[in-house]
């Protein structure tokens, strides 16, 4: 049912975990779904330095996951924000139609993130 | 620690055919070819060995003649025909039918289906642990109500229902009681003259026969219409060729299982307490689903908080171990299994539901080795999941 790549990235989530001092963090999903993932974003330069996350969820919720991670590591904000949601899925060889919709939320996530960073952002300079 | 290849845990989805089972089947896939209606000489063995398995079937569930067993394609058609066939056909008495909140989608989706067509329909609620709640029950039967189906026992909690009590109480009030034994039958002894049962659904796969057949019991007198139109085989109530050398398979399972029932549920039943204990005592946060005694020998359901079904039965069969899940994903559709949800689960905690269906191959070095790699599955999953509270987190 899954791709190998969906299974690799299951067997071994890459960047598993929180940032304690995240410059952004984005929560999408809900546990009633049965998928909520957690993104912690560490930003120098305007670029991505460091990127952890966190899942409940079913298999492809845990390789998206994985995936995002992967994939936006290093790369600027900009860069970051055009990551979507069918590159996260190609990048996975696919996944099965029904998880498209609900388990597929890690873009999303990553997003969430970044706009927290700006958030926050925009609130250090209004203290200033 | 000892480590086996395969691990099947899920006879709730399909069971292996009995060895025994495929002897008696094959002569009538080789040899006798003939349809059991000719009046030639092909047909003869057919339709003795049609009508032996009958009464194999018959005796399994003590009915009081073996005409009163309706042979089908399985559990499906078996609980299409006994909520539709009894609800149309009873139509000058009522248009009110009941059924429990945890029957099988082939019960369920009748039941809406009769609502469109101008039935009434209740849906009786259960308790925590999947009994049906005998008070509602007769407050909701009234001289319109025709049909009452409420399964022997539930296949995803394991609980069994007190089916002698709910069949006074339905029979008080005049309506038929249907009862769904698909998760129950070769189990647990079911005796449809003493239950008080008027239709009894059976399953043939789920006692180890070929898939794709069933049985509807239909006690003599019960007024019923076919929903399969055709041929008239059946006595009339379900046209079609019998299928015959799956019901010679199904007749011979249905021996069998009378045959061994006992010491099989009994060396069942301590297997599942086995796992079931050695679970809940090795895993903080793990809790049975279903009924804690009046529950199926082959039937350990347990639920993981702060971690999802899917993600649980990917890891076992990582590790060689098939399971089951009540858990959305692993549906077509996305809602957690109504069943979980009737007995007051929460969304968040039925989709950590694990199914583990034990059967004649499993052994007790099979349990032990689920108990021994649970705990580090759990754990695994607990640490990416940002539902864990702190003091459960660990490094993995």
């Amino acid at each position: 049912m899954y791709s190998e790549k969906v299974m690799e990235h299951f067997r071994n989530p890459r960047n598993m975990g929180e940032i304690q001092d995240a410059d952004g963090v984005g929560t999408v999903g809900n546990p009633v779904c049965g998928d909520m993932m957690t993104i912690y974003i560490k930003v120098k330069d305007n670029r991505i330095e460091d990127i952890k996350f966190k899942t409940f969820g079913c298999g492809a919720a845990v390789a998206t996951s994985s995936m995002i991670t992967e994939l936006a590591k290093g790369k600027t904000l900009e860069e970051a924000l055009k990551i979507t949601r069918k590159d996260v899925a190609d990048a996975l060889e696919g996944l099965p139609p029904v998880k498209m919709h609900c388990s597929n939320l890690a873009a999303d996530a990553l997003k969430a993130a970044i706009e927290d960073y700006y958030k926050k952002q925009k609130g250090k300079v209004e203290n200033q | 620690m000892w480590t086996p290849k395969k691990v099947y845990m899920d006879h709730v989805a399909g069971k292996p055919v009995d060895p025994r089972v495929m002897d008696a089947m094959l002569p009538f896939i080789r040899e006798f070819y003939g349809n059991p209606s000719s009046i030639h000489s092909f047909g003869h063995e057919p339709r003795k060995a049609l009508e032996e398995a009958r009464a194999k079937i018959a005796k399994l569930i003590n009915a009081e003649r073996a005409e009163s067993i309706i042979f089908t394609s399985g559990a499906t058609e078996s609980n299409n025909m006994a909520v539709k066939g009894v609800a149309y056909r009873n139509m000058d008495k009522g248009k009110h039918v009941i059924a429990s909140s945890i029957e099988h989608m082939s019960v369920i989706n009748p039941c809406k289906h009769l609502k469109t067509r101008g039935f009434d329909v209740t849906f009786l609620p259960v308790d925590k642990y999947g009994l049906v709640d005998l008070n509602s029950l007769e407050r909701e039967l009234r001289e319109e109500s025709v049909l009452v189906s409420i399964q022997y026992a539930n296949g995803e909690i394991g609980t069994v229902q007190p089916v002698r009590e709910i069949s006074q109480i339905v029979h008080r009030k005049n309506a038929y009681l249907h009862v769904d034994a698909t998760a129950a039958n070769g189990q647990v002894p079911i005796d449809v003259q003493k239950d008080g049962i008027d239709l009894l659904t059976l399953s043939s796969n789920d006692m180890y026969g070929p898939k794709g057949v069933g049985a509807l019991y239909i006690r003599s007198g019960v007024r019923i219409e076919p929903i399969i139109h055709g041929g008239g085989q059946e006595r009339g109530l379900r046209s079609g060729t019998e299928n015959v050398p799956s019901i010679v398979g199904f007749g011979k399972a249905a021996e069998i299982a009378l045959n061994e029932m006992q010491s099989e549920s009994g060396r069942l039943s301590k297997l599942r307490d086995k796992l079931i204990r050695g679970l809940l005592e090795s895993i903080p946060y793990a809790f049975l689903n279903g009924h804690p005694r009046n529950r199926l020998p082959d039937n350990a359901a347990v639920r993981f908080n702060f971690i999802e079904g899917e993600s649980i039965l990917l890891s076992l069969d990582m590790m060689g171990v098939a399971a089951s899940s009540g858990s959305a994903c692993t549906a077509k559709t996305l809602e957690p299994s109504h069943v979980l949800l009737a007995t007051g689960l929460k969304h968040e905690e039925a989709h950590g539901s694990v199914l583990f269906t034990l059967g004649r191959q499993n052994t007790e070095d099979e349990v032990d080795y689920v108990v021994q790699i649970m705990p580090d599955i759990v754990k695994r999953l607990r640490a990416m999941s940002p539902l864990t509270p702190k003091e459960l987190q660990v490094d993995v």
